[in-house]
């Protein structure tokens, strides 16, 4: 080989190095700035107090309250989005004709392309209104509105991720099912759905953990009030949501404060990447069974 | 025995209907949303609204300088991720595909996909804000959507090399060509529809966010152009944020305004590269 070639070799690893950069930068980022956080604040009194105020005069650092209002907006959008989602997959892929699957798809795509600056819009100023005519209670900021729009933007992803997995079962238990008299809708969900389970499973925790980690549409109409609570009519404030705030102020650097919006993100960065892990062993297990 | 025939006969065609019912709730709500953005904001997209800079009142301020910050981003993010993701897909998929270092590069960029864009403003506040001195400039935010956009284009660049078939490589070394020389004159040119598309699905997907930038601090109140990739800015998202956490009525219709212009943007990259995409696969039949 000339040295041209190696040249070029070494050049294009580079280039493939820089991801392990990002990976190796985000993991030292976090973990840098967290350390003085948890030098100042116990780990015990992070995980368990059940309070989050570190921007008031009586400072509690209990991440729970922050983690209840992520959890709670990813639950709704994954209620909405899984139904919605699934029923989707099942109609392309055994009842609709192939020129409307053909055509559908990629506009439905377009749900997943819209900015979400642009979904928080429509959460704060479309649907919350319509939902205070059901709900006269309702706050005007609240769990449940960013929760279904989250879920709507979710829903190509479930759809396409779940129709991939139906479409992976095997012909032969499909041919079967028919073979002894079965109805689409049976075949469907007692045959297909079960047997690509774990492929559906999959675009639940990538929906998931595309929803914990999603910021704009939380940011703009969750409100900024951490609270313990489940109830998705009062304001709620996620993880994302407290560091946009805390970016959004004039926080001095090497603060407290500072230090948290790194600790809030460390709790991020592990929930997510508990989730899409665990995405990635079921998928690998999946892959193999048929294989 | 029949009456159970029947009703499974009625559930298989009701759930006909709850498909197409499903399929069509997104697009509605989809028509929806674009309806009751087109109504509130259309009338407000004139000239002064494209030209004017920001200001107190809503019916003097506009959207000139994120616009021009956008299309600043646009072109500095392609410029840095498409030579670092093309070349990274031509690494894993060419040259590394058996070596360990490879297949850690290749778990690494799965894990890296699925980070909350948000993180990787924290990333970019710390190192290129901070540690590099960048400040919260151009430079900063294009760096930041160019590594949040880096997965993206690395994978659709691997998927449009492996659609490459075998033989054309063959054929190419047959003829004495080196490793790269078949990649540059043959796999790259064969393969060129694909990656465009990822790339332009990724440089739109760039132009949308919002979350990374407000963390490295581009939410400024600038009222000077960017001249230079050093310069403060700010971009639509940011901008529209901005409008939409004020309480003035007049500052929310200028929000819907900016996003008919960010999803007029949107809609075209992505329209491109659907267009493209198509092209690309009529025309390739191997």
């Amino acid at each position: 080989m000339s040295v041209k070639e190696k040249i070029i070799e070494g050049v294009l690893l580079l280039c493939a190095a820089v991801s392990i950069l990002t990976t190796a930068g985000i993991l030292w980022v976090l973990i840098s700035e967290s350390s003085v956080f948890f030098a100042r604040v116990p780990l015990s009194e992070f995980l368990f107090d059940t309070q989050w105020t570190p921007l008031f005069a009586d400072k509690h650092f209990g991440i729970l309250p922050l983690v209840t209002g992520t959890l709670l907006t990813s639950f709704i959008a994954i209620a909405v989005a899984l139904p919605l989602g699934l029923s989707i997959a099942v109609y392309l892929n055994e009842y609709a004709p192939k020129s409307f699957r053909k055509t559908i798809k990629p506009v439905l795509e377009i749900l997943a392309a819209i900015p979400t600056v642009v979904y928080g819009f429509f959460a704060l100023m479309v649907i919350t209104p319509f939902l205070q005519q059901i709900f006269p209670q309702m706050a005007g900021f609240n769990a449940l509105s960013p929760g279904i729009v989250m879920g709507i933007m979710i829903i190509p992803m479930i759809s396409s991720l779940s129709e991939d997995a139906l479409y992976a079962v095997p012909k032969s238990l499909r041919e079967a099912s028919y073979g002894i008299g079965a109805t689409r809708f049976q075949t469907s969900f007692k045959v297909l759905v079960p047997a690509a389970s774990s492929g559906i499973i999959v675009s639940v925790i990538l929906g998931i953990s595309r929803a914990v980690g999603e910021t704009m549409i939380v940011a703009i109409a969750a409100g900024q009030q951490p609270r313990l609570t489940f109830n998705p009519l009062v304001p709620v404030e996620t993880i994302t949501t407290y560091i946009v705030q805390v970016s959004l102020g004039d926080v001095v650097q090497g603060s407290i404060e500072y230090q948290t919006i790194f600790a809030a993100g460390i709790a991020l960065f592990a929930l997510t990447f508990i989730l899409n892990n665990i995405s990635f062993y079921i998928k690998k297990k999946f892959q193999e069974k048929y294989e | 025995m029949s009456k159970r025939v029947d009703i499974n006969r009625i559930k298989d065609n009701l759930f006909r209907y709850v498909g197409i019912g499903c399929t069509l709730f997104g697009l509605l709500m989809l028509g929806f949303f674009l309806y009751s953005v087109l109504r509130e904001g259309l009338p407000r997209l004139n000239a002064q609204f494209f030209s004017s800079l920001p200001s107190r009142k809503p019916d003097e301020a506009g959207i000139l300088i994120p616009l021009f910050g956008t299309i600043w981003v646009m072109v500095l993010t392609s410029l840095i991720s498409i030579p670092l993701g093309v070349a990274s897909g031509i690494y894993l998929e060419e040259y590394g595909k058996k070596n360990r270092l490879a297949s850690l590069i290749e778990i690494n960029i799965t894990n890296l996909a699925g980070v909350p864009s948000i993180i990787y403003g924290l990333l970019a506040l710390e190192i290129f804000v901070r540690i590099l001195g960048l400040g919260k400039s151009l430079l900063s935010g294009s760096l930041t959507l160019a590594l949040l956009i880096l997965p993206i284009i690395i994978v659709a660049t691997r998927e449009a090399l492996k659609a490459v078939p075998k033989t054309i490589r063959e054929a190419s070394f047959a003829l004495g060509a080196t490793k790269w020389q078949t990649i540059w004159f043959q796999v790259l040119p064969a393969s060129a529809g694909g990656i465009v598309t990822g790339v332009i699905l990724a440089i739109s997907r760039a132009i949308g966010e919002t979350a990374p930038l407000i963390v490295i601090g581009a939410m400024l109140y600038i009222t000077t152009l960017p001249s230079s990739p050093m310069d403060d800015f700010s971009v639509l998202p940011i901008q529209i944020f901005n409008w939409l956490s004020r309480p003035q009525k007049g500052f929310i219709i200028n929000a819907t305004a900016a996003i008919i212009v960010l999803l007029a943007i949107t809609f075209i990259l992505n329209g491109i590269a659907i267009y493209l995409r198509n092209r690309w696969q009529k025309k390739v039949k191997w």
